[in-house]
């Protein structure tokens, strides 16, 4: 390489990058314009709490589809199934380890979730790449066509549930260590909320660690951005769609575990109870954005506690005002992913 | 003329309902910049587009190095060598310009070399390294997006409109980047409306019009010729020459 100068000018300024703080201070807007409202401190606080480990569990199963959304512009309704098949498929693992679950061994009890937890992510990993395979490749750009199909794989894989597991409720009691509260002061904090707190933040740094540290997060970052030039350079966009898509699926699994042992039961419709939230938390957070849906996750959720306890009637519609006002604010969500 | 490295032949492009290339031939001879010109909408980013397979040839046949390259994936395509710099740049907004060149290295880690090379054209990039490459100025997008295709050596470069909105001072650092590309014997197949630009580049033209290649010659005759300028380009050489 010969050597080169450049025609060389006055060096321009490097703008200042202002990181966007605005969005994360909605949190403890919200929780302080709640309090007065709930008017007792210690209500409000295992309110709070409950919030958190609630938005953690919808991060768990939404992380996933914003990212499907983003790469590959795909709109997955089927995402519930993945939450329900997840749930039944930890349901039947702990059946054999019941043993485990009942015993006074803290460990023991985590140890049968964790093997339950992994059985779930296993088998709605695997139906993930099935799912993709043969409903979502072959409708890929067309939207109207996304939705019909997707729609009617999550029917096929409810009723599919009602054929193997029975149509009636199934009881989904937590182990002996993670039943009860624990209490601090006059705050009862129920445990197996703090070990979704704990599973949720762990879920959201891994994500973080492996989209900013890894080259598959930079891929996943870019293919979110611009797809076409991803491929230009490269890299098979398709290969890492069905990845993220897995990874999602299995994630939803994780995240619908996580929420049958919440409501301590569970039905084949219990991915279409949730999904809704879900699909608020996505576009509040930014289609695409990890970080968007995990601030959305706890918004989403907090405005379901606080409405659940002030107004049940009105919870569902509280949230979605909550994306009304959101998108009137900001219309591409709270942290909008950049697109070509 | 030195031998042929891209090669295309009565290649035919829909893009939905459209007919947009329509029997397209040219070849692109090793070693030497050839420039695509033409009016807008002739079919010049539809011609790059499909040679990169982002948009698949309907009829006819691509051929690189010999091979057919006409209903190859991108990603495969990118691989055998060829680059791409769309007329949108492509810069990954939310990456920084290390994470943007880190992803277009094709064999691993940067070359520390190649990169002082870089930066002697673009300076801008060496500054903003660690910054998101939203915050650059479009100029600066462009050196990123140049640098980018050129981080590694590639057997062909394919370049669209990288003079679109760019400030003189900018466009003379990308001249001498091409230059120095050209004494490497880099091929490259760039498409130009700044005739300027073009002419101080160009070893060859080519000239589209209505989705058809209506001219072929050496850049320097082109640049003598201003009957078939006016004739081929109309009034397109003098708005951005």
């Amino acid at each position: 390489m010969a050597e080169t100068t450049a025609t060389q000018s006055a060096p321009e300024p490097i703008p200042v990058v202002r990181a966007d703080y605005l969005p994360i201070l909605l949190v403890p807007a919200l929780a302080l314009a709640a309090l007065p409202l709930i008017g007792n401190t210690t209500t409000w606080v295992t309110l709070t709490i409950a919030a958190l480990a609630m938005g953690m569990m919808i991060f768990v199963i939404a992380s996933g589809l914003t990212l499907v959304f983003g790469l590959m512009d795909v709109l997955n309704f089927g995402h519930g199934a993945f939450i329900a098949v997840g749930a039944y498929l930890a349901m039947t693992t702990l059946l054999p380890l019941a043993g485990w679950m009942q015993a006074d061994s803290l460990a023991l009890n985590l140890a049968a979730l964790g093997l339950a937890m992994l059985a779930a992510m296993l088998g709605t990993g695997l139906l993930g790449w099935a799912f993709e395979r043969v409903i979502i490749m072959p409708v890929y750009g067309q939207h109207l066509k996304q939705i019909l199909i997707t729609t009617g794989g999550l029917i096929v894989a409810e009723q599919l549930i009602h054929v193997l597991w029975g149509g009636d409720q199934k009881p989904m009691a937590l182990p002996t260590g993670l039943r009860g509260a624990v209490t601090i002061g006059d705050v009862a904090i129920e445990k197996f909320r703090l070990l979704a707190l704990a599973i949720g933040l762990i879920v959201f740094l891994a994500m973080l660690l492996v989209l900013n540290r890894t080259k598959l997060g930079l891929l996943i970052r870019a293919g979110v951005e611009n797809g076409e030039m991803v491929e230009a350079l490269g890299y098979r966009i398709r290969r890492l769609f069905v990845a993220v898509f897995v990874a999602g699926s299995a994630l939803a699994g994780l995240g619908g575990t996580m929420w049958a042992l919440y409501r301590e039961t569970l039905t084949a419709g219990i991915g279409g109870e949730v999904i809704v939230l879900v699909f608020i938390v996505i576009i509040i957070g930014g289609l695409g954005s990890v970080g968007g849906c995990f601030l959305g996750s706890i918004l989403v959720a907090q405005m379901a506690n606080y409405t659940g306890y002030l107004a049940p009637k009105v919870a569902l519609a509280s949230n979605i005002l909550l994306m009304v006002i959101v998108l009137m604010w900001r219309p591409q969500g709270l942290y909008p992913v950049a697109k070509r | 003329m030195p031998e042929a490295l891209l090669t295309l032949e009565g290649v035919h492009t829909h893009v939905g309902q459209y007919h947009i290339l329509q029997g397209v031939d040219f070849e692109v001879p090793k070693g030497a910049m050839t420039v695509l010109l033409g009016r807008n909408g002739a079919g010049k980013t539809t011609t790059l587009r499909t040679i990169m397979g982002l948009w698949k040839p309907s009829a006819g046949r691509v051929r690189f190095d010999g091979r057919d390259i006409g209903g190859t994936a991108t990603p495969d395509i990118a691989r055998a060598g060829i680059a791409y710099i769309p007329e949108t740049m492509g810069v990954f907004s939310d990456l920084t310009v290390q994470e943007n060149m880190v992803l277009a290295a094709q064999r691993g880690a940067l070359d520390a070399a190649r990169l002082e090379w870089i930066f002697a054209f673009f300076p801008a990039l060496r500054r903003f390294w660690t910054h998101p490459a939203g915050v650059l100025s479009g100029g600066q997008k462009q050196m990123l997006s140049i640098a980018r295709a050129i981080v590694e050596p590639r057997r062909l470069i394919l370049v669209d409109e990288p003079t679109k909105g760019i400030a003189p001072a900018i466009i003379d650092n990308m001249i001498r980047a091409f230059q120095e590309l050209k004494r490497e014997a880099t091929t490259v197949l760039l498409v130009e409306q700044n005739f300027r630009f073009a002419e101080a580049l160009g070893d060859f033209a080519v000239v589209m019009d209505d989705g058809r290649i209506v001219h072929r010659d050496s850049m320097g005759a082109l640049a003598r010729d201003t009957a078939t300028q006016t004739r081929l380009l109309g009034l397109s050489l003098e708005a951005h020459g």
